[in-house]
């Protein structure tokens, strides 16, 4: 073997190892960081934890049952304001605006979604707190959900853009109408992608914390209804994380564990509707 | 930059039925399903077609052939108002179907009459006889889907092979398959005219035969026009065979005139492969 062969077999060799190794880390990370949650804070899960709600400060055990259906409640109210937002808005920008209209909303959506989440938080705030005079499930709900709207716009858009033209011209050929073609054609080839885009955008604002401070705030008891202050996973999390009692601190571990569990349970159903339909090849 | 450039041959409506391009009306026998008249086309300020015109006879097959970028993908696409989905785009010029102006029908019905079959297989990620039925559901038809999609896969040749799994996605065919499955599709509505744009261009020989044989077939049910950059394709299936060259129409002749004793040297120089 001549050199020049021989440094050519190295080179692929090392670069290969090299993205493999990568490869591997990207996926540790995620069991790492469940493994972390599971030492700490597995032994503080338990029965109570999930229909109690919390104990005075001082006493021990007590669960995090109103966290649970709070998030629950905040995540729901996010959704049904966001994504009908973002992925109508998607529709409308890559089936229907011109060029400049396209533009200006992407550039928006890409401001919007760098937009710190504590500013969205303030936004809410004197949006809904003020106004209602208190904080609420529908304030935080809302702060969540303004979050999904450009996340789910971008995702939708490029996941619609890269439906085959070659389909969209099939329908039309056939006599189907635009707004036909999109519903039956279009949005089924890509409705995969934008099902997960919107997972991803849901599972970011499920352990969004500071939009919550001063919207949902916080709330030690069950929170009846819309419209009184609320208590959820990530500002329950954030405060039992900084206080000064070890019990606390081991149930924040489990509440990271529960939030981490309940997004993964909801992704892993969600992809297994989306299995069932029939994919796009890539060509 | 308007059409500076004038056909050298001034092409008659009709093919030059007969010897020579003297000869002008086509035999009372051939009625005409589409007449092409004078058009012109353009992308933004680019010129592609240049007073294009052509007739096309009812019930039989009209190949398009011509070097790429002659023209005659963007020819075909003026027939169903397609192009009209290209932004900029911008046709001058008349096209008729059984006399009707295409341009003062709904475009959606247009397409109704005048089907489509593309370059390479687009099945819609449905399942087979969701495919075949897309048009009839969206035509709302009240025909029974079942005996429809059947008499649709059954003409298109392909009934035989996918009447045991008509539920699976349309992905799992092969390649010829597929483009067979959107024959049936196309024909599902059961249009009078059907366009096909180099629709064997992604096949392999053997579905590219089993393709040919169809349309051959396929003549009876409806007016074909096929863009083809393959001459022994245009040779075997066609009827009429039109040449196109840098947007102009050259030459249009019954097919065996036109490969035999073309009337125009650029038509003779193309088909004997000096250049395209």
């Amino acid at each position: 073997m001549n050199p020049r062969l021989r440094w050519r077999k190295f080179v692929s060799n090392f670069m290969l190892t090299m993205t493999g190794l990568c490869a591997v880390v990207a996926v540790s990370v995620l069991f790492f960081i469940l493994g972390y949650l599971v030492y700490h804070g597995g032994t503080s899960i338990n029965w109570n934890f999930f229909t109690k709600l919390p104990t005075p400060v001082g006493e021990t055990g007590g669960g995090m049952a109103n966290a649970i259906v709070g998030s629950a409640k905040l995540l729901l109210l996010a959704s049904l304001f966001g994504v009908p937002i973002g992925f109508f808005g998607a529709i409308y920008l890559a089936e229907f605006s011109g060029g400049t209209v396209a533009y200006v909303v992407r550039y928006a959506a890409d401001l919007l979604n760098g937009v710190p989440s504590i500013v969205i938080g303030i936004f809410a705030y004197g949006l809904v707190v003020l106004p209602f005079k208190h904080f609420s499930t529908l304030a935080g709900g809302f702060a969540l959900g303004l979050m999904m709207i450009p996340i789910t716009l971008r995702s939708t858009e490029e996941f619609l853009h890269a439906v085959p033209r070659e389909l969209r011209e099939g329908a039309m050929a056939l006599g189907a109408s635009k707004s036909r073609t999109i519903a039956t054609v279009i949005v089924p080839a890509a409705y995969r992608g934008i099902v997960t885009a919107i997972l991803l955008a849901f599972a970011r604002v499920a352990g969004e914390t500071a939009p919550l401070l001063f919207t949902a705030f916080g709330n030690r008891f069950w929170s009846p209804g819309w419209g009184q202050p609320t208590a959820s996973l990530p500002v329950m999390i954030y405060t039992y994380a900084v206080a000064p009692y070890d019990d606390w601190h081991r149930q924040a571990w489990a509440a990271g564990l529960v939030l981490l569990g309940l997004i993964l349970v909801v992704n892993i159903v969600a992809r297994g509707i989306l299995a069932r339909g029939i994919a796009v090849p890539r060509s | 930059m308007h059409a500076s450039v004038r056909p050298a041959v001034t092409v008659n409506i009709t093919p030059n039925i007969g010897s020579g391009a003297a000869s002008q009306a086509a035999p009372a026998s051939l009625p005409l399903r589409m007449t092409i008249s004078k058009v012109n086309f353009f992308y933004g300020s680019k010129q592609v077609l240049f007073d294009v015109s052509l007739g096309i006879a009812t019930n039989k097959v009209t190949a398009l052939i011509g070097p790429s970028g002659c023209g005659k993908s963007t020819l075909i696409r003026t027939l169903n108002r397609m192009y009209e989905t290209v932004r900029n785009a911008r046709l001058e010029g008349e096209i008729l179907l059984d006399g009707q102006n295409i341009f003062a029908q709904d475009v959606t019905l247009l397409r109704r009459r005048v089907g489509m079959v593309f370059q390479r297989p687009n099945p819609f990620p449905k399942s087979i006889f969701d495919n075949v039925a897309y048009g009839l559901r969206v035509n709302g038809t009240k025909l029974p889907l079942a005996e429809a999609v059947e008499k649709s896969l059954r003409h298109s040749a392909l009934w035989d092979e996918v009447k045991d799994h008509l539920h699976k996605s349309a992905y799992e065919l092969s390649g010829g398959q597929q483009q067979r499955l959107c024959i049936a599709r196309a024909l599902a509505v059961e249009p009078e005219v059907l366009l096909l744009d180099e629709p064997c261009s992604a096949l392999d020989p053997i579905s590219t035969a089993k393709i040919e044989e169809l349309l051959v077939q396929l003549k009876d049910l409806c007016t074909i026009i096929t863009v083809t950059h393959n001459m022994q394709q245009a040779a075997r299936i066609s009827d009429f065979t039109a040449f196109l060259l840098t947007g102009q129409l050259i030459e249009f002749s019954p097919t065996p005139q036109l490969f035999t004793t073309p009337s125009d040297p650029r038509t003779e120089a193309y088909i004997t492969g000096r250049f395209g």
